[in-house]
């Protein structure tokens, strides 16, 4: 008996020529449109209906969601776990992959499952270091980093092989992103830094929340000067800030994450610091958005799905199209649930 | 020692000159190297390689050396081993997310690199380690392969 009534339709549309995925983020980039990612925070549950619930507010303000790995370096509902999920119910998902807790081993291996699911975007990530999360005894894996994982899923979709060179009969049809930090030193390697990942396979970038508007200028013209802006499409992280010590607290305690003292100011001075931080969010949105060889936003916010939802709908981005992330299996019942 | 690591990655340029003298000096002992047996010489060598560089750069012995491509500053003191850039959790200070007491390697190495002569070696892809080499002597590896470049990459010592 052939197997075919078992495919799950997770990757439903045709392959374009010059298209590496089957995926609705590569076609929205590929055509000019002004690309949103969100986040969707992982639960701490086996419940998938928390992962459901979190999707349909997100589905209808972006075109990927973004299934973090760990991040933070703490345990949650894996990142397979949550593409398996959502791909069965239709939805366009970015799986992210952090090189820090499994090796080379497992990690092609979870390339071939994800695409087999239907994931047509893949994050590769190095990951935050264990001491980040709660269990600091983790052994920390990094086997790969993040250049040559990008370069390792570029040999398998596009020569057809593992590292080992061992053939793969059907290659993963993924469209390869990375991440890429403006923010922090060493300031003038940053823009090489992500053209080497550009070089290793990467076709689109997704970087940290972005707070400093003139750092994130300069970085674009390096990047345009090098050229990198038309061989990648550039996805600006940016998330709204609940309140000034909410900022305070994200700027000691997150790696990576700058935000600058005036930033901070401002929420403190606001009579609402969560509407403040709403705004903030979406004037950010808005002035990345005219910034030169910029293809998107990233949205983020640490279990604030509503409000990331709410900030994207202000910003009025994703006027000029039906927003979904959502495929055809997501009907009224899914919705419900 | 993390002193001299930093010393190393100031002088990056003097290593640079030292080791370009160094390799071919290696190359022209092949015949001698040979004679007296590659493998044979893996241990010695393996105890000099590791006194020296583990002296100068904190060397952890990874068997595959990039310290030309990596401005001096050895990416396997990198607490996440990245052998291609920084990470995203770069202090703003330029330490390190994991080890905030320690001067990001990624930083240490790219201004070593911009002291080199050949220092836009570091925006080319380095290959994932190869974790069966460690504890090996890179710079009898990397003489044979000079030497014959035909031959099968050099895996191993004989063991």
């Amino acid at each position: 008996m052939s197997p075919d009534h078992l495919l799950d339709p997770g990757a439903p549309l045709p392959l374009l020529p010059g298209h590496s995925s089957r995926g609705r983020l590569e076609r929205v980039l590929r055509s000019g449109k002004f690309a949103v990612t969100a986040e969707l925070n992982p639960p701490d549950s086996a419940d998938p209906r928390e992962v459901y619930e979190r999707a349909l507010v997100l589905s209808e303000v972006c075109d990927a969601i973004n299934a973090t790995d760990a991040s933070g370096a703490n345990t949650h509902m894996s990142s397979v776990g949550i593409c398996s999920l959502l791909t069965r119910a239709g939805y366009a998902v970015v799986m992210q992959i952090s090189c820090r807790d499994r090796n080379r081993i497992a990690i092609q291996g979870d390339v071939l499952g994800a695409a087999a699911m239907g994931v047509a975007n893949i994050l590769c990530l190095t990951g935050d270091g264990v001491q980040a999360g709660d269990q600091p005894g983790a052994k920390p894996v990094f086997d790969l980093d993040s250049t040559s994982l990008l370069e390792t899923i570029r040999t398998m979709r596009d020569e057809k092989r593992f590292l080992s060179g061992r053939k793969i009969t059907v290659p993963p049809p993924v469209f390869i992103g990375a991440a890429a930090n403006p923010f922090v030193p060493p300031y003038d390697y940053r823009a090489l830094h992500m053209g080497k990942k550009i070089a290793a396979g990467a076709q689109f970038i997704q970087t940290q929340y972005c707070y400093d508007v003139p750092r994130l200028r300069e970085f674009m013209a390096r990047s345009r000067d090098l050229g990198l802006a038309e061989k990648c499409f550039i996805l600006v992280g940016v998330g709204p800030l609940a309140s000034g010590k909410a900022a305070r607290w994200m700027r000691a305690h997150v790696p990576g994450i700058h935000i600058p003292d005036d930033v901070i100011k401002r929420l403190e001075g606001a009579e609402n610091q969560k509407r403040e931080g709403k705004q903030l969010c979406i004037d950010l949105i808005q002035e990345i958005r005219e910034i030169e060889g910029v293809s998107g936003v990233h949205v983020m916010a640490y279990r604030q799905e509503e409000i990331v939802s709410e900030v994207i709908t202000a910003s009025g981005i994703m006027r000029d199209r039906q927003a979904r992330s959502q495929g055809r299996r997501v009907g009224k019942e899914k919705a419900t649930l | 020692m993390y002193a001299v690591r930093l010393w190393s990655v100031r002088n990056a340029r003097l290593l640079e000159r030292v080791y370009d003298l160094f390799e071919p000096a290696l190359v022209r002992l092949h015949p001698l190297l040979r004679r007296i047996g590659y493998d044979r010489l893996e241990k010695p060598m393996e105890v000099v390689e590791r006194s020296v560089k583990g002296l100068l750069f904190d060397c952890q012995m990874c068997g595959r050396c990039a310290l030309s491509s990596t401005g001096m500053s050895c990416p396997m003191n990198c607490p996440k081993s990245l052998r291609n850039g920084p990470c995203g959790g770069v202090r703003l200070n330029g330490h390190c997310e994991v080890k905030p007491e320690m001067k990001c390697v990624w930083v240490q190495a790219w201004e070593g690199s911009r002291r080199m002569d050949e220092g836009d070696k570091i925006l080319e892809c380095q290959k994932p380690v190869d974790h069966s080499l460690k504890g090996t002597s890179a710079w009898l590896r990397r003489t044979r392969e000079l030497v014959e470049p035909a031959a099968e990459p050099v895996k191993k010592a004989a063991s």
